[in-house]
């Protein structure tokens, strides 16, 4: 408070000039004054106080109605003073939440990493974007020594930190899962199970898991409510919705996931992708899934990856670069 | 210690009289302006907390005078139904969000000492200082 004082005497000067020569530069000043001491946390009943004694010393011989009503101005400040004490204190607060959960999301990052495996005769393209910090979609490769390529795409119904908790909880009880029932259907079941005993009831995960086998050509695949993704048949050059049927991780212990298979053949695609792709809002309405498609198909002449982030760029776009919600799209092309 | 004068909150009026005693205190001990006026608003939501959430109660005022330093000590006691979680009441935004005033954390920001002691169903007793500088 004592530097207060020590501007007290400067603010009566600048007080006295600007009442002598209304000039903008005492109001300019007094603006200086003013971030200064909001700099130092001076609450407003303490300026009001200032201004006073500098009038009283300036005008001795101020009425004594006029006096008395400061005391009643100042009364009526004290409550904003708080109120811009709890703003500070509730600032500072913010600035160590987010730290707090910067330091998570990096964690969460480490913890779910994954690397776009180099197949022979795949092209593989990947991008998984979080609303916010922190990611509720997941996407993972496995190769094991056939060669074999198994692939994770997971959403947790909600975002943010939750979701990003239930995500690595599945993340380690896949690996956890032994390499003879790495089939989609039995990784699903076993999933199913793990979520439905360890995550609150109103949590759902919803997930497609598919593997690439080289020798057969054949992408094998299960649903677990996940939003379908599309296949692109080269020979003659259509596009189709991947079909599955499967309920959502975590609803009931003993839900069975079916197991599909589509025969791959040169320059066919995989598209996978989360609801943030396909419920991505332009104003008011949702995107159709044709048009999502129309967009992709744009892209789909490029190396997967570019593509995959040049589809993510247009989207970020269309939405005025503030995503709703997190975004995962991967595409798979089985190269000549 | 001087002698301790209290103020019984039962109706929202009482909140008004109870301000008039403290700040009559609060001047009689050397408190300038604005820290009257700091100390007339931590009363007034200690009784209103009184008046709105245990119905009856009462606030008293002492004087401090220590050797080093002399000061206002406002004791808050009321039979209500007490604060299960404390640490929740003492945060920032919980009460005025609702847009209930400065609440607790608010009568700790005016006044320099803060002390609470509730037992749920028996009641709640604030003390508080502020010291003269």
């Amino acid at each position: 408070m004592d530097t207060l004082k020590l501007d007290l005497e400067n603010y009566r000067e600048l007080l006295k000039q600007y009442i002598e020569t209304q000039d903008e530069s005492s109001l300019y000043q007094v603006e200086q004054f003013s971030k200064m001491s909001m700099q130092q946390k001076i609450s407003p009943e303490e300026i009001v106080n200032a201004h006073i004694h500098a009038l009283r010393k300036l005008y001795p011989e101020l009425p004594a109605e006029v006096n008395t009503s400061f005391d009643f101005l100042l009364e009526s400040m004290i409550s904003y003073g708080l109120a811009y004490q709890e703003f500070q204190a509730l600032r500072e607060k913010q600035l160590e939440l987010k730290s707090e959960i910067s330091v998570a999301a990096s964690m969460q990052q480490t913890l779910l990493s994954t690397v776009r495996p180099q197949v022979k005769g795949l092209d593989i393209g990947a991008v998984s974007v979080p609303a916010n910090q922190m990611n509720g979609d997941y996407y993972h490769f496995v190769t094991d020594k056939n060669e074999t390529l198994g692939i994770a795409i997971a959403d947790v119904i909600g975002k943010g930190i939750p979701a990003a908790l239930a995500m690595s909880m599945i993340k380690y009880s896949m690996d956890s899962f032994p390499e003879s029932q790495r089939n989609p259907s039995s990784i699903l079941g076993n999933l199913n199970r793990v979520v439905e005993r360890n995550v609150d009831p109103s949590m759902f995960v919803t997930m497609f898991y598919g593997l690439y086998n080289p020798s057969r050509e054949v992408f094998e695949y299960s649903s677990a409510g996940h939003e379908p993704g599309f296949y692109y048949n080269a020979s003659i050059d259509k596009f189709e919705e991947i079909k599955t049927k499967g309920l959502l991780l975590g609803v009931t212990n003993d839900a069975t996931y079916d197991q599909f298979e589509i025969k791959i053949n040169n320059n066919d695609m995989i598209i996978l992708l989360t609801d943030g792709v396909t419920e991505c809002r332009i104003g008011d309405r949702f995107i159709e899934r044709e048009e999502v498609l129309s967009v992709i198909k744009q892209y789909t002449h490029l190396p997967a990856q570019e593509a995959v982030e040049q589809v993510y760029k247009h989207f970020e776009r269309l939405q005025d670069f503030q995503l709703r919600d997190d975004f995962t799209l991967i595409i798979i092309r089985k190269e000549v | 210690m001087d002698f301790q004068s209290c103020v019984n909150i039962q109706k929202e009026w009482d909140i008004v009289g109870a301000r008039q005693l403290g700040r009559d205190r609060a001047k009689s001990i050397g408190f300038g302006t604005v820290d009257q006026a700091r100390i007339a608003t931590a009363i007034s939501e200690l009784a209103r907390n009184i008046y709105l959430y245990a119905g009856t109660g009462k606030i008293c005022f002492e004087t401090i005078d220590e050797m080093s330093q002399k000061g206002i000590r406002i004791i808050a006691t009321d039979n209500g139904p007490g604060i299960r979680d404390i640490s929740q009441v003492m945060e920032d935004g919980y009460s005025t969000s609702g847009g209930l005033g400065a609440g607790l954390p608010g009568v700790k920001r005016l006044m320099d000492q803060f002390d609470i002691v509730s037992n749920p169903g028996k009641g709640t007793e604030i003390k508080t200082i502020k010291w003269l500088r």
